[in-house]
């Protein structure tokens, strides 16, 4: 039988289990890594196991995502949650965004992982390099958010290079 | 073309047996596409819907593939129209579910049919008549081709063609074939047959009933996997395939006919006999009889002009078909009479299958002379 427990934040596997308590009462929480450390619970005196279970369910309380498993889809606000329960995405920039988390998906349901068949005559380097950028675009900006400054400015070169190409095409 | 219109014509393949037509009913290519910026029609709001439907159909309706054809939006028909679509195998179950911002176009030999607004924005189908999927791919491939230049398709490099499901990523093509197999029925080796073919990525599936239980022995086989091989060599490897099934379920015939003739006979002329003088029959019984007397057919217990006849009776029996054509909604026991009714009637100048001798030259053009014990 498969007793493996999910995180109580996100559907993940829980790596971290944690009992705690308070008063006269033991509570009980399973966590997956990033959710752990997120809550911080990897540092004792900040983290209290109630806060915790009462921002269950209450979305407002619960961490704005930022990791690709709570990633939401700009063009359509599909959610990787939405697509646990229908198996089914919202639009086809879909699957740009939850790309990460879909090879190994791919890998159990076909042949392989890449496209062998027919291309669209109509689709050109410049449909190509649109998706490229709005990808790289997005991830220059998580980068920002981040102040991860030195992988900000590679992407902005990629960013300024595949433009060049494309202005230099048309 | 009115609905009516096309009601009274069945569809060209129930009426000509194409290549192998004594065991593939059809050939059918199904492709799955989707116009950038709109999210897909099961995500989509009612505003979305419309603007996809109102972008696409009149680009579908202007194929000249379409000329005259049978277009309509599901809203506008009723259960029982949808009903005999479905079961005609022109539009699926889950589009008849659908209603306001979905549509189904047709052309008039229902080879060729369009679900707008289905899972994805357009899910494309081409259907021959016997085992002739390269047709069926070439007629659908050409169609996609020259609606590329009114439609931007949603397409990725890497992942193809981009779907609602990631099932169908890559080619968006299911290609699939009809087979009648009672002779792997009768003696067994279906299971065999199903799991070899699950083993290289083909799906198996009765075409009626639920679950493993396939009634009429129609079995429908269809890749699995629409993502890292291109189109051809799927349609190929599936030809291969459905052609060695072919192979398995001839000598299963044959085997029967040498081993087992009196048990064969026997269901032959029960089938015969029940569909002939029965007043009371369900859809179920019939499917089963009906591929009786079809393999009694093929193995030339019966003149073989009365194929297409037995072809077309497989879809008029059909719950929707019985409805419409006696103007008025039936409870399941007055579907009953009424299949009886249509069966009596039609198969009146069918003669018995043993005034017939299997094995004549003329009645079985598939059996072979030693067959004969």
């Amino acid at each position: 039988m498969n007793t493996d427990l999910n995180c109580d934040l996100c559907e993940k596997k829980a790596t971290v289990f944690l009992t705690q308590i308070v008063g006269n009462k033991m509570q009980k929480v399973n966590l997956c890594e990033s959710c752990s450390s997120q809550q911080g619970v990897t540092d004792p005196a900040g983290f209290a196991l109630a806060d915790l279970l009462t921002g269950i369910g209450s979305e407002k309380q619960l961490p704005r995502p930022s990791a690709p498993e709570d990633s939401v889809c700009p063009e359509c606000g599909f959610t990787q949650s939405d697509f646990k329960k229908t198996g089914r995405f919202g639009c086809p920039s879909c699957y740009r965004v939850f790309r990460d988390s879909l090879d190994t998906l791919l890998s159990t349901m076909h042949r392989g992982t890449s496209h062998a068949g027919k291309v669209p005559s109509t689709f050109s380097l410049r449909d190509e390099s649109e998706s490229v950028l709005s990808e790289l675009k997005q991830s220059l900006d998580v980068a920002v958010d981040k102040e991860n400054y030195e992988e900000a400015a590679r992407l902005r070169d990629e960013i300024r290079k595949i433009e060049e190409a494309v202005r230099q095409e048309s | 073309m009115k609905f009516s219109t096309l009601l009274r014509k069945p569809a060209e393949w129930m009426e000509h047996a194409g290549p192998h037509g004594d065991i593939v009913i059809t050939s059918r290519v199904r492709f799955a596409r989707n116009v950038v910026g709109f999210p897909f029609p099961g995500w989509a709001e009612k505003s979305d819907r419309s603007s996809t439907l109102e972008m696409i159909r009149p680009v579908v309706e202007g194929l000249p593939e379409m000329k005259d054809a049978f277009s309509e939006e599901l809203s506008n028909l009723n259960a029982m129209r949808k009903q005999v679509l479905v079961e005609r195998h022109l539009i699926s179950r889950e589009h008849a579910a659908r209603s306001t911002g979905s549509a189904a176009v047709m052309n008039r030999r229902q080879t060729l049919s369009m679900m707008i607004n289905e899972e994805d924005h357009l899910r494309m189908q081409s259907l021959q008549p016997g085992l002739n999927l390269k047709a069926a791919y070439k007629a659908l491939d050409k169609i996609d081709t020259s609606l590329e230049s009114d439609l931007e398709f949603a397409f990725d490099r890497k992942l193809g063609y981009l779907t609602a499901c990631p099932t169908n990523l890559g080619t968006g093509m299911r290609a699939s074939v009809m087979l009648h197999l009672p002779a792997l029925v009768l003696s067994d080796q279906i299971g065999q047959v199903i799991q070899a073919a699950n083993k290289i990525g083909l799906a198996v599936r009765g075409l009626y009933g639920e679950g493993t239980e396939a009634l009429a022995n129609l079995f429908q086989i269809s890749n699995q996997h629409t993502l890292g091989m291109a189109e051809d060599a799927l349609v190929t490897r599936l030809h291969k395939v459905v052609e060695q099934i072919i192979e398995n379920e001839k000598n299963a015939r044959l085997k029967l006919m040498e081993d087992k003739l009196s048990m064969l006979r026997d269901q032959i002329g029960r089938a015969y006999a029940i569909l002939r003088f029965a007043h009371v029959i369900p859809s179920k019984e019939a499917l089963n009889l009906l591929s009786m007397l079809r393999l009694g057919m093929d193995l030339g217990f019966f003149p073989y002009e009365y194929r297409s006849e037995i072809d077309v009776l497989l879809m008029e029996i059909q719950p929707a078909h019985l409805q419409i054509a006696a103007k008025s909604k039936l409870d399941a026991q007055e579907r009953d009479v009424l299949r009886a009714e249509i069966m009596r009637r039609k198969l009146k100048s069918l003669p018995e299958p043993d005034s017939v001798n299997p094995g004549d030259e003329d009645s079985a053009p598939e059996t072979e002379d030693d067959a004969q014990p």
